[in-house]
């Protein structure tokens, strides 16, 4: 494929045109990702999270400055929601982005969620893969966090920075229960501003208070940064590259845990749209959603019913097989 | 199925009128579109890079300073140096007679003030589906 | 800009076109008093709602000021001069981009914008030839520049002095509203907080040296012509307004000293009735502000003066003569609204900057509202409308609706930052346009009566060897200057930009000595920092 080749050769169109195809839900071309999977994992990815309103663009914009001078070639992923409503979306984050955008040696993407929710993780770790590839060997992942899919999105980076600000509130509190527990690193950004003494003290009492820090041996620091004019952004990257230090020994470890649970997920979605295919054209589906809506089966013995029946047949074996002739042979067999 | 549309609106050189640019944004958003939104005062290598990068299908330009003639087609060359292929439109105040020399530069067209959203909406879209 | 003429009026007495004379104001013919004087007041009384001369036009008309500037500083004032010759009384100069945002012409990000939408002004030289021939004691010069206004003006001084004019005499106004660019016309450069430091410096200068100019023009207009509501113009401008007063006081000035140097700049759009009750409207919560918030005790602090310009964004490019009745409605409005000077729009100028003889057509428009219509004969002759009072009642009411939202955002800085002002008005003015796609508003020549031929318009184009000569010249000015000297005056710049010593008087020596605007601008920005826009839809 000659995408590939340009891709591998680190060709800014053809990384995007690569990131445009992976993003549809299913990715369209699977080979793409099956060609330079070999050449990806070289990359160290940072995530960077917080609530809305508290500077992260401007953050990852001064971060990617920043790291330019270690790595010659930095990408950039921003995730933003779509429009509940009409599914379109305003992507601004390159409003923020003003030193990065300009500089070509920083590769910047803006990605609608596109109401996908466990997609958006799956489309957000091909997006980086892809980036890595080629050959951009530090990615930061910017995502509001908001939901669960942000956390989740969260899990394909080595490190993750958490960015509040203060102002916001009973913020802290709210996230507490949310995305205190991913954070590796803390910014307490627009640092200059009123009350920024008491977001960051909170923020240290209640990274005290989780015990589960304390034992693996590595104490979240809370770094203060005003992003708007580079503050505390020289200590934020020391702290970010001590993590990253610190991970080094386990992180043959954490990558076959990403790797095993990215591959149990991969398994049960395929496991199941293979299943439910099969059910609904074998008519299998309707009988047993009947029997359940008749009080005659239970929802947990109609799963078992059906599941046990798929694997006594062994419909769909091999790809592409699933054609009706094929599986109504099978279901009679 | 029915491709996300993609599109860029930016706003290159010194300008600040960014009225038409926002309501742009907001109509391609509401039409289902994704809208990356460049902000002020971008130089034509910000634009054609980032328009790139973001594999849009779409570069909506907006300049209401009259530096229409200088900006747009060193965007569009810059664009094709790096491989975009994207379609380029014009928006802003363009006198008619500019307008030949913006559509020879590789622009495909040109919305001038007064120019309907839906209008706006509708041709993007035609574009996008006779370029697939 | 009128002035109190101590109850002299232009003539003995003013009769209309079939004889009947008019009085100088009506006032309800059984009044509830006490209403009358708490809302509305006679004209020149406290709140100020019918005007704040007791005469006003018969007194004196308002100043008659097109914003006019395009090209070199030659091609500007060759302008100026046609525009003076036309009876025109003030003046008003538009800068290009890149003086606006402090670039100089040949920095690689003015390529392109040199001489386009309004004059380059790159050192004294420009600003020598600018005003060159145009007696600076007799004429009132209006400059719309914000971030770089300190400058600006500090060249214009030093130009009045080498013609002779003292700083204390020099009549005018700087735009200076460096609040209203962060929500709506977006030409910012500096953060906030350093910007509103800036404008405190030419509140306390001015107050000192050059009593008679206009330190500030708090201005509506560009919020307006980013799509605000008329309701969102007046409460976000008077609210900067209350920020400019309280960054005065902040600094230690008495709000008494500075305070009546204050001007203001509102926007007439097409809605007739509503814009004249807006203009209304705006003196009388500005009175109450100043008195009850500030506690101003001289009454010109309560008196709120403003230019008026005719909505930009209600002109078309389709059937441009339209625009000439747009236009004259919009001026009648300002007029009854009680305007103190006036810039009327050109037929041609949703296509390009105006060409000479559409400039003069609007020219003749204000002078014939002045001099034909009589609605300059007495004063604020729609007080009193229930309709009228009623509108000014309810913008009052929405103002204040609008000024609590702010106060609770923490006020105008902290709302800005949080993007409240540009969220508004983005949401407004998308609002807008589609009612007017929907024809839920009419718009004549566009989304009805539609039909006509193309006119044929002569725009008026700039000359393409602008940027060139324009850069010749900056090159030639930099060659032959004292660069010494400029060296030394940027240090004192710089040194007054990191401490607190008025930047007024290091800018003067700055521009004196030929340093461009980009070399200062580079170093305040060094020491400032820049501001960048939040995106905000």
């Amino acid at each position: 494929m000659e995408l590939v080749s340009r891709l591998l050769a680190g060709d800014a169109a053809a990384l995007a045109r690569a990131i445009t195809l992976v993003e549809c839900d299913p990715p369209s071309p699977r080979d793409l990702l099956a060609a330079i999977y070999p050449y990806a994992g070289k990359a160290r990815v940072v995530g960077i999270t917080g609530p809305p309103g508290v500077g992260k663009s401007t953050l990852v914009d001064q971060l990617a400055t920043a790291f330019r001078q270690t790595h010659a070639e930095v990408g950039v992923l921003a995730v933003d929601p779509s429009s509940p409503f009409t599914g379109g979306a305003i992507l601004g984050d390159r409003v923020r982005m003003v030193r990065s955008s300009a500089d070509p040696g920083i590769f910047i993407r803006s990605l609608a969620t596109r109401g996908q929710l466990g997609g958006l993780s799956q489309a957000t770790a091909n997006a980086i893969r892809l980036m890595d590839a080629a050959g951009r060997g530090l990615i930061l992942v910017e995502t509001v966090g908001a939901g669960q899919a942000e956390v989740d999105i969260m899990n394909h980076a080595h490190t993750v920075l958490v960015v509040l600000a203060p102002g916001l509130g009973d913020d802290v509190q709210a996230i507490k229960a949310g995305i205190l527990e991913i954070g590796h690193v803390f910014a307490v950004n627009k640092a200059d501003r009123d009350g920024a003494d008491r977001t960051s003290s909170e923020l240290e009492a209640m990274l005290e208070m989780a015990p589960d820090r304390a034992a693996g041996g590595w104490r979240p620091p809370v770094v203060r940064t005003v992003a708007r004019d580079g503050r505390g952004i020289p200590e934020l990257v020391q702290k970010l590259d001590e993590h990253w230090d610190r991970r080094q020994p386990e992180l043959g470890a954490w990558q076959r845990r990403q790797a095993a649970a990215e591959l149990a997920e991969l398994v049960g979605a395929m496991a199941r749209s293979r299943l439910q295919d099969w059910a609904v054209k074998s008519g299998r589906w309707e009988e047993v959603l009947d029997a359940i809506v008749g009080r005659r089966l239970d929802p947990q013995r109609g799963a078992e019913t059906l599941v046990s029946h798929y694997l006594n047949c062994r419909p769909g074996e091999d790809q592409g097989s699933k054609t009706g002739g094929r599986i109504g042979r099978r279901k009679d067999a | 199925m029915d491709r996300i549309i993609r599109v860029m609106v930016a706003k290159p050189g010194l300008d600040s009128h960014d009225r038409g640019a926002k309501v742009v944004a907001r109509a391609y958003r509401d039409a289902g579109m994704e809208v990356v939104y460049t902000g002020l005062h971008q130089t034509p290598e910000q634009i054609a890079d980032g328009a790139v990068q973001e594999d849009v299908d779409v570069l909506a330009v907006s300049i209401l300073s009259g530096a229409h003639s200088v900006l747009l087609p060193r965007i569009i060359s810059r664009l094709r140096e790096r491989g975009g292929t994207c379609r380029v439109l014009a928006g802003g105040v363009i006198p008619e007679e500019d307008v030949p020399g913006l559509l020879e530069a590789g622009v495909a067209r040109v919305f001038g003030p007064g120019s309907r959203l839906d209008a706006i909406v509708d041709f993007t879209r035609e574009l996008v589906r006779s370029r697939v | 800009m009128a002035d109190t003429t101590g109850g002299r009026e232009r003539r003995s007495d003013f009769i209309t076109v079939s004889g009947r004379p008019l009085e100088r104001c009506y006032a309800p013919v059984r009044a509830d008093a006490e209403e009358y004087c708490r809302e509305l007041g006679n004209p020149g009384e406290y709140p100020y709602t019918r005007g704040i001369h007791p005469t006003m036009y018969r007194g004196r008309l308002w100043t008659m000021r097109q914003f006019a500037g395009f090209g070199t500083a030659e091609d500007s004032n060759a302008r100026y001069r046609f525009l003076l010759q036309q009876g025109q009384t003030g003046l008003s100069v538009a800068f290009d981009f890149p003086t606006l945002l402090g670039y100089d012409s040949d920095h690689p990000r003015s390529e392109g914008e040199v001489g386009k939408l309004g004059v380059a002004v790159d050192t004294l030289a420009d600003m020598e030839i600018l005003f060159e021939g145009i007696p600076l004691d007799r004429v009132s010069t209006s400059m719309t520049i914000n971030a770089p206004a300190a400058i600006l003006w500090a060249m214009y001084i030093v130009v009045a002095e080498k013609q002779g004019v003292t700083r204390d005499r020099i009549t005018g106004t700087i735009q200076n509203d460096i609040l209203k660019e962060y929500m709506a016309q977006k030409t910012f450069v500096f953060p906030p907080r350093p910007s509103l430091r800036l404008v405190a410096d030419t509140f306390a200068f001015g107050s000192r040296e050059a009593p008679r100019w206009n330190t500030i023009s708090i201005s509506g207009y560009h919020i307006r012509e980013a799509g605000a509501t008329a309701a969102q113009e007046l409460a976000f401008t008077l609210a900067n307004g209350r920020e400019y007063v309280q960054t005065g006081i902040a600094a230690g000035l008495d709000v008494d000293d500075f305070a009546p140097r204050l001007s203001f700049f509102f926007n007439s759009h097409v809605d007739f009735l509503e814009e004249i009750a807006k203009f209304r409207t705006a003196r009388r919560i500005w009175a109450r502000e100043m008195r009850e918030r500030f506690r101003a005790t001289n009454p010109r602090s309560c008196m709120l003066r403003f230019h008026t310009q005719t909505a930009g964004c209600s002109l078309t490019a389709q059937q441009p003569e339209n625009n000439i009745v747009r236009t004259t409605l919009q001026a009648l409005a300002a007029v009854l609204g009680g305007t103190q000077s006036l810039h009327t729009n050109s037929m041609d100028e949703a296509l390009a900057l105006p060409g000479e003889d559409a400039v003069r057509l609007a020219l003749r428009t204000q002078q014939i509202i002045a001099l034909e219509s009589g609605v300059a004969n007495t004063v604020d002759p729609l007080g009193g409308s229930y309709c009228l009072e009623t509108l000014t009642r309810q913008l009052e009411q929405e103002t204040q609706d609008y000024f609590d939202r702010i106060d609770r955002l923490g006020g105008v800085v902290p709302a800005i930052e949080l993007g409240f002002f540009q969220r508004e008005i983005a949401d407004a003015s998308y609002r807008y346009q589609r009612r007017v796609e929907a024809e839920e508003l009419a718009v004549v020549g566009v989304n009805c009566h539609a039909a006509g031929p193309a006119p044929a318009i002569n725009l008026l184009r700039v000359d393409p060897r602008t940027e060139f000569r324009q850069v010749e010249r900056l090159q030639a000015v930099r060659r032959d200057r004292d660069g010494h000297a400029v060296e030394r005056s940027l240090r004192h710049v710089r040194e007054a930009a990191r401490g607190s010593d008025n930047l007024m008087y290091p800018l003067l020596e700055a521009v004196g000595a030929y340093a461009t605007l980009g070399e200062i601008m580079g170093v305040l920005r060094e020491e400032f920092g820049e501001y960048r826009e939040e995106a905000i839809f």
